[in-house]
This record gives structure tokens, sequence and C-alpha cells, in this order.
């Protein structure tokens, strides 16, 4: 299985939050490649167990979402130009120029065109669009719109993924689709290694909508650790350094409130003793991510988060370093390796 | 509509809905197989089945106001229960539980709308001084707004219609149902308004297979307003999206589906901001799928919200027909 | 003194550990059985007389509102983000204590002679702040102090005026202090002391407390915002020193179940405690996170006022806080062998 390729496809397939079964498919086919079984819950998170050897074993989740940020169709005017409400964090700026695709009963081209700027004002040059203001234009009447298009309609963004120079793949939705990578790394590494604990491999929906299928998820499995794997910033010229992380240096262990410290101790020790280059982060409180959901699932789950840093983040141009991706997969596949016996001696407070 | 218009104007804020939910007991109590309160308070009703558990919700709380402090004049500071708005707020009548009645007043000359605020205001009930006061209101207590029930046409206009037209709605729905063999649950929610509290817990409790919940949502139909494609007299709305859910599809194609096979006009809803029970049902335990049907109601959250009665008949037919159906 | 030990021991939250120890060793006699669950809640345990079976969860955070390691720069100087809600404007010109080894350092500022006009105007930010621990350069820095290390307010408790407490983490070393009196007693229901984490990142540890105890009723103890102060309007004071305790009614976070935060006050005012409402609706705490637990939790909140709260000079009035604790046992004591409100079948 060649994940860069498979990286690749993810980037260019779709499925905006509410929506991830639009391709979860394609996810379950590769988890069947590496697990014992393959299920979907209620809320659409799909969830691959890989057993571990042992006679009681524990539950270790790992948690990367699905969804991506996109748009939805709120209103179609008389013209039949559509005005839209966004799913998740997105920068309206990025949306001029913008080619998207409507998810009707079949798919359109849209464009999100801009004022021609001989017709903006003084103001309106140097001022950020406003979603509300934007509409997307598929060419064609109110009634050819009607037919094809409903409120509620999905949109997402149409965009190319590209390899750059040294390992760098730029392309859209790699937030978090990098992150169902470093799962599938980890799985890959894991079928060489003996592992005591039952791996439960999930791909989460909504998490950009609010960390939704990472919610019940958890509580559904319930398992003794947690691992979300998310991005993060990655450094950029016009980004302050202290809240941005270097491409290519590894990826990020994250310390603060919502990470157990035994277990963040304990992945840098792995780190370190394998030489896995990693970057550490520091998050006063809410990371954003999974980790949030599931650390306080039922009665408490110790809880770990790995991040890959990522340009660019929520737009369609986000940028990584295919490197960081295989040295989590593999960072995480001999932490997991490495949990033998009863968890209580290493997660007592 | 006399019983719309007594649930309109029953007193209930959120953490003081005790009186709505005497007044729907009453009313259903001949109809359904069960009924419990919930040690939040809600009320949790059921028309046993052998199939599926179906759970259907509408809150029974309105927005309100808290007393915090009584001045030396008698004038009584507040604290809003849920989204009150300074805008809708200033000189409209208010009423507490024991019937008295105050007028809201702002300290301060009013330069500018903008600076609006609802710390700057006071309710006004008459009296002299702190004295007088306290022999009618304590700190603690609760008032809603006043807000007479009218009709006119089709149109019903009163305080409160969020969401004592779903809690309507769900009434006739529970005397309208013949047969069923769903597990039917109709949980007439707490605190609705403070955060979705009252559904939490109560789908905790009830933990149904699938979950609808009834409530209110804005029109696109007044002069100048935001483009949402929803409109008055269209037909009840079947939600896709707002702040706290995106229904789950198999919900959602079901009530779509029920809807387009027995002619009942819908509309399909996009919300930009707002949230209802449902957006913390299906966050329950292991998740629940679920959705929404939303009355289109015009001037939420005011005194005067509206809606249309063909809206709600069809409302009535499209979830009757749902909780008959086999799933 | 317990309350000044308490105070002074270093938890910010998601580093509960010292205060957890300090708590553990109080109370061990006290209990008939106490866990540390995985986000460092202490849930201590006293079963009732087997007659009556209701569970009431107590509940007191153990973490205080702090600071934390995000950067070393190459001078040696520590930057820092805020734990919990801290207002910026107070931290110029204090003293912390960094880590586990609480290396002392110092959050300066330019001095106002080398300042422009302009400048003096502003607050400064956070991130224009930086710790000074005395060292050489980075790799001297690093051998001390670690990124994510926890960063804590260095203030003594001291008692002063009449009757009064400054000390920091008031909010809510004073609540665990309550409930650790609380268990020195018996009841006959079963009762769940729950020293709660990360209370100011987001109600977190309650939350998972909560779940593992299901209690049938639930009264949390805190230390709340004092705002009679010269500025506030009568108003607006959330609460006033000296005048007792403060039940609450509503906040962001929760609304109090309204039997049992009158039986609070009418408690007080039989005994002849002064006892007061909370005016003001803001902010929220655990009894947030608790009521939302299950089918749901009749909950409560009597909290302590504190001036100057998250801050490192927080101030409290003894009597309140004797007040309180008076309170609390009377409020125990009623309910004992009292049957509570829970599910009710009315068909």
């Amino acid at each position: 299985m060649n994940t860069q390729e498979f990286l690749h496809s993810l980037s260019r397939s779709t499925g905006v939050s509410g929506h991830e079964y639009m391709y979860s498919k394609e996810i379950e086919r590769v988890f069947h490649d590496f697990c014992d079984e393959v299920r979907s819950d209620e809320l659409g998170n799909v969830i691959g167990i890989k057993k571990g050897n042992a006679e009681n074993p524990k539950k270790v989740m790992l948690a990367a979402h699905m969804d991506e940020i996109g748009l939805m169709v709120k209103n179609i005017d008389e013209k039949g130009f559509i005005s839209f409400v966004n799913i998740g964090g997105v920068d309206p700026r990025i949306l001029l120029a913008q080619e998207v695709i409507v998810h009707g009963k079949e798919d359109l081209l849209g464009i999100i065109g801009a004022k021609p700027p001989h017709l903006q004002t003084e103001n309106e040059s140097n001022q950020a669009v406003k979603i509300e203001d934007l509409s997307i234009d598929v060419g064609l009447d109110y009634e050819k719109v009607k037919e094809i298009v409903s409120i509620g309609d999905t949109i997402t963004f149409k965009a190319e993924s590209k390899k750059l120079l040294n390992n760098y793949i730029s392309g859209k939705s790699l937030d978090d689709r990098a992150g169902i990578i470093v799962i599938i790394e980890c799985l890959k590494e894991l079928k060489n290694f003996r592992h005591e604990a039952d791996v439960f491999a999930v791909a989460t929906v909504q998490e950009e909508v609010g960390l939704r299928g990472a919610i019940v998820s958890s509580y559904h499995i319930n398992p003794d650790i947690g691992i979300a794997i998310d991005v993060c910033h990655g450094e950029t010229p016009d980004a302050s350094k202290e809240d941005t992380f270097s491409t290519g240096k590894g990826p990020v262990i994250t310390l603060g409130p919502n990470i157990h410290p035994a277990l963040s101790k304990k992945i840098r020790e792995i780190a370190n003793e394998y030489n896995i280059a990693y970057q550490t982060d520091v998050d006063p409180g809410n990371t954003g991510t999974d980790a949030w959901a599931i650390q306080v699932a039922r009665s408490g789950i110790p809880t770990l988060l790995l991040s890959i840093p990522l340009r660019y983040m929520h737009t369609t141009v986000e940028t990584l370093c295919f490197n960081d991706i295989k040295n989590a997969g593999r960072l995480l596949a001999l932490f997991i390796q490495k949990l033998e016996g009863g968890l209580e001696e290493l997660l007592c407070c | 509509m006399e019983l719309l218009k007594k649930l309109t104007q029953t007193f209930g804020p959120s953490g003081n809905e005790e009186m709505v939910r005497e007044l729907i007991i009453k009313e259903i109590r001949d109809f359904v197989d069960e009924i419990n309160i919930d040690p939040l308070g809600n009320l949790i009703t059921r028309k046993k089945g052998n199939g599926k558990k179906l759970m259907f919700a509408a809150h029974m709380d309105e927005i309100g106001l808290l007393v915090t402090y009584i001045d030396k004049d008698g004038f009584l500071r507040f604290s809003n229960i849920g989204g009150v708005s300074q805008y809708y707020s200033l000189f409209q009548k208010v009423m507490f539980k024991n019937g008295v009645v105050g007028v809201i007043g702002y300290n301060e000359k009013i330069e500018n709308m903008k600076d609006l605020k609802l710390d700057k205001m006071y309710i006004d009930i008459g009296a002299s001084n702190k004295e007088e006061a306290e022999k009618m209101v304590n700190i603690g207590d609760v008032a809603c707004f006043l807000g007479e029930f009218h009709t006119n046409m089709n149109k019903v206009s009163s305080k409160a219609l969020d969401d004592r037209i779903g809690c309507f709605i769900l009434m006739e729905v529970i005397k309208s149902i013949q047969k069923h063999e769903n597990d039917l649950y109709f949980v007439f929610t707490v605190q609705e308004e403070l955060g979705l509290r009252g559904a939490r817990t109560s789908a905790y409790s009830v933990d149904p297979d699938y979950a609808i919940a009834i409530d209110v949502t804005d029109t696109g139909d007044t002069p100048e307003s935001k483009p949402m494609a929803l409109k008055l007299g269209k037909g009840p709305a079947v939600k896709v999206k707002d702040s706290s859910i995106i229904t789950h599809p198999f919900v959602r194609n079901l009530m779509i589906d029920t809807a387009k096979e027995n002619n009942i006009p819908y509309q399909l809803e996009v919300l930009e901001r707002g949230g209802t029970d449902s957006g913390a049902i299906h966050l329950t335990k292991g998740g629940i799928p679920s959705g929404v049907l939303s009355i289109s109601t015009r001037y939420i959250h005011s005194p005067c919200e509206m809606v249309d009665m063909d809206d709600v008949k069809n409302g009535i037919k499209l979830l009757t027909l749902i909780a008959e159906k086999k799933l | 003194m317990l309350l000044k030990a308490l105070t002074e021991a270093n938890g910010v939250s998601g580093n509960e550990r010292n205060v957890r120890e300090l708590i553990l060793n109080e109370i061990k006699n006290y209990c008939d059985q106490i866990t540390v669950d995985s986000i460092g809640n202490i849930i201590a345990y006293k079963k009732g007389n087997g007659v009556d079976d209701k569970s009431i969860m107590l509940s007191s955070h153990m973490d205080e509102v702090g600071l934390i390691v995000t950067g070393i720069t190459e001078a040696g100087f520590i930057k820092f983000k805020p734990v919990g809600g801290i207002d910026e404007r107070i931290l110029i010109s204090k003293r912390v204590l960094i880590g586990e080894e609480c290396i002392p350092g110092v959050i300066g500022i330019k001095a106002i002679h080398l300042q422009e006009p302009t400048e003096r105007k502003n607050a400064v930010k956070i991130k224009n702040m930086y710790i000074d621990i005395g060292a050489k350069n980075k790799e001297d820095a690093e051998k001390k102090v670690s990124l994510g290390d926890f960063i804590a307010f260095d203030s003594e408790y001291i008692e002063f005026g009449h009757n009064m407490v400054k000390a920091k983490a008031l909010d809510d070393r004073l609540g665990c202090a309550v409930l650790i009196e609380m268990l020195k007693e018996k009841y006959s229901f079963n009762l769940y002391a729950c020293f709660t984490t990360q209370e100011e990142v987001g109600l977190r540890g309650a939350k998972v407390a909560a779940y593992t105890v299901k209690p049938d009723l639930a009264l949390v103890v805190e230390g709340t915002t004092c705002s009679d102060v010269p500025g506030t309007e009568e108003y607006q004071y959330a609460t006033r020193l000296g005048e007792g305790p403060a039940i609450s009614i509503m906040d962001r976070a929760s609304y109090s179940d309204r039997d049992l935060a009158m039986m609070l006050y009418h408690l007080g005012k039989k005994n002849h405690i002064k006892v007061q409402f909370k005016q003001t609706t803001f902010g929220g705490n655990d009894a947030g996170s608790i009521l939302l637990t299950g089918i749901g939790v009749p909950t409560a909140a009597i909290s302590v006022p504190c001036r100057y709260i998250h801050s490192p000079v927080s101030v409290m009035n003894k009597d309140d806080f004797e007040g309180c604790i008076k309170i609390v046992k009377l409020f125990l004591k009623e309910l004992e062998n009292k049957p509570i409100k829970k599910w009710e079948v009315i068909k």
C-alpha cells in the first residue's frame, strides 16, 4: 500500500462534516487490509479493530478526523446564484476566485467570483469579504439550478493535490487526512510487531464542527488510552515562530492539561530511544482537537495528542512534509508495542 | 386554539417550567401509558410499543429574567435567562409567577441604540422603596415577558411560541396517533434556552434509537431580511444544519420521504446560528441519529413571535405519520 | 494550619499532584475508600448506615489558575501562556515559581523611565511578557526549566486586617478545606467528597468524577468573585465580603436546584449565620458539569466571597469561611434520612 499515493487520493475525495459517508468507504477498504474487524457507529465514525495478543487486552484508541471544512447551500436566488454558509472554520478571504463543487443530484462546478475592481469603492478593496456577501455561480438559470440543487447540499473546494519538492505535498483537507494516513502507517508497522493491546483505529466524523464524532466514539469504545492525531500550524514567514512548528522536523507532541503527563513522558522517551525527531507544543487548555473530547468521556481517559505540522491550514493549498507522517506512524506503532502489562503503574497520577 | 393560547400564556422561564408541565400532564394524561418527571424536571411520557425507540422532544421553557438585586428605591435589577435581546426588552411588560407585573426601564438617557445594554435596565413594579418591593418580589424570583395571543387569518402571534408551539404539536400528535409499533417517547424538556440541558439528561435516560426535536426557526420572508430559504406557510421545515447539529441523513430522509409520500408540503432549512434539543440528544452516549422539525417563526425571542397555523397542522400530520411508521 | 498549607501548595490546572498528596494525607483516616482517577480527581467515599441509600456528592476543585512555559528565548528568558482565566494586567511586576523545583522567577517590565508616553497608556499583552530566572542564556535556562513546566504565583498566606486572609488560590483551596472538615463527620447517607482537577480550564475533572459517582444530589463549594470595591455600582457587586457565604441562583453553566438553594439560605437565616445570594450570573463552576451527568443531578453551589480572585492576592473574610463550614454541615445533617427529589412516576 503506497500511503503517499493514498494521501493524494484522500485529499481529492470529498466529505464535509456530517457528510463523511460520501467517501468513508475508501477508508473502510484500507482498514480491512490491516484490521481484524471494521464497523461504523451511529454517527458514521469508521472503526477498525486490530486485536492484540494479551489475555485481557487493554484498549488503545487512535482518532483522526475524516471530515473537511466546506460550505452548504443556504438559498438560491432568482437568478440562480447560490448563497451559502460555512461548515467549520472557513476563512472567507480564500473564497474569492475559488472553484467549488456543489454536490446536488449531480456534481456541479461552481465559481465564487469577486466584484470587478473597477466597481469597488476604495474601502471595499481594503476590507476582507464576508461570506454573506458572496455567492456561487454555477452558470445555470434558476429553474435548472432548482432541479439539481437543494437547500442543505454540501459544497467542497475543487483543488488538485500536488507533489512539491523534498517530499512535500500540497492539497485540500490534509487536515486531517494526514492524520488518517498516520493511523494507516501505524497499522502497517504494527503488522510486523507483537502487541498486547487491542488497537481501535477510528476515523472520526464532525471534528470541525465540535469534536462530535470523538465524543460519541470515545463513549462507545471507552478505551484505556486515547490518542488523537491531528495537524498543527507549520512555520511560515507571516506567522509568529512561537505558535508554529517546522515542517520536516518530525511530528509534534503536545504537553498541557489536555494531555496525560505520564503518557507524554513515555512517548518522548520512546522517540529519543529510537531517534525519531519530534517537536514539543505546550497548550494551556483546550487543544481544539478530538483529544479534548476523548479526555472526559465517561470516567475519564488518559489522552495523548500527536500532530503533523501543516502550513496554510484550512485553505485549499495546505502543505506538509510526508516524512513527518511516516515518522509519526512509526512512533505510534512503537508506543503501542511498548504498552505491556497492566497500565496502572504507567498511568497512576 | 384555546390550548395553544393557554400554553403560550403560561408562566415558564427556564428552570421554572412547573406550571407548563402541569398543564401538559392534565391535557395528555389519558393518551399516554407512562408519565415520569426526571430529577431536572423533564416531563417524559411514553406510548408503549415493541419496535424501535423513537424520542420526540419539545422544550417547555421560555426566555425570561432573574431578579438579582432590589435597590433602595424599589427598582429591580436582573440577569437574563436565555437569549434575551436588549433591543426587544426596552419598555416591555414582564410578569412574575405570582402575577405581579412590571415594566423594563433604562437607567440613563439613550443616546445611541448601539450602546443599549441589559445591565443598564431595571424592572419597575411600582414600589416606592425596597420594603414595599420585597413584599411583592424577592431576589431569585423570575419573570417572563408579557405578549398576548392573537390570531389573524392563518397567523398566530404571541410570546413563547418558542417552543410552546413545539409542545402543542407534540400534544396533538399524542392525541392523533392511531396504531404504532414503535416505542414512542414524548419528552417535554427543561432549560433548552440555557444550553439544551434537559435534552441531554432526558436522552441519557430514554436512550432512544432515533430522535426528532420540534422547535422554531428563523425565516427569510420579511422585508430586507438576510437570505434564507424559509417562508411562513410553505410547510414545516426539515432541518439540515444549525450550530448544534448536522442532522442524520436517515432521520432527515425519513422526514422528507414521509412528507413526499403523503403530499405534505415541507421546506429544507439551513440555519446559520442557533441550536435545538437534538444538538444535545445526538451526542448522548454512543450517538443517537437525530433530526429536527422546525416551524418557521418571525421575530423569535420577542414578545410577539409569529407562525402560520398551516405549517403547524402539517407538522402535526407529518410527525404523526412518522410515529406510526414501522422503523 | 490547613488553609495555609493548601493555598501555598502549587497546583495549576493539569498539575495538581502536590495539592492532591496534601489532601490525601489529611483525609486518609476518615474514608472508607479513596480513589484517584485518570484525570487526577480524588473521589473520597464514606459509606452510609446502609438504610439511607442516597448518595450525595460534595465537590471542590484542587486546581488554581497559573501559567505554563511555552518557550525559552536565546537570551534565557521564559515565554508563557495563561492556564485558566487570568486578567493579563495583573501579571506585571510579580514573582512566580516554575516547575516541580519551584525555580523563582520574576515578570518584569521595562522601567517607566524608558517608556514613551504612548506606551504607558496601553496594557502589556502576555505575548510581550517574559519571566526572568536569572539565566545567562538559553542553555543555562534549559538546565532548570523545560517546555510545559507549570508556573504558579509566589504568594504567601497572610492573615491581616480585621479577620481577613490574603493568599493565592483561595479559589478553590478554601472549598477543599471545607470538604476535608465534612469528611470528619459521619452521615446516614453515602457521601462522595470529590476533589476535582482542571475546573479552571473547563470544568473538566468534575464531569468525569460525576460520571463515576452518579450522585442523587450534589453541592459545590467554591470561592467566588466579590466585587464590592470602588469603581463598581452596588447592583454590580457579585457578593459582599463579610456578609457570609453566597448561595448561587444561576450562572452561565448551571441553574441551581431551587429547593436546595433555598434550603441553604434558610439554614443560614434560621441559625443566625450570615448568608447572601450571589447577585451576578457571570462565570460558571463545577455545578455546570455535574448537573448534566447521567439522568441529571439536582445541584447547588455555596461560595465564599473572594476579592481579587484569580490573582496572587485574593482576599477572603474568615467569618465568611467559618459560616460556609457551618451551613454545609447543617445542610448535610438536614438531608440525613430524608428522601430527596428523584425520578417521579406520575403514571
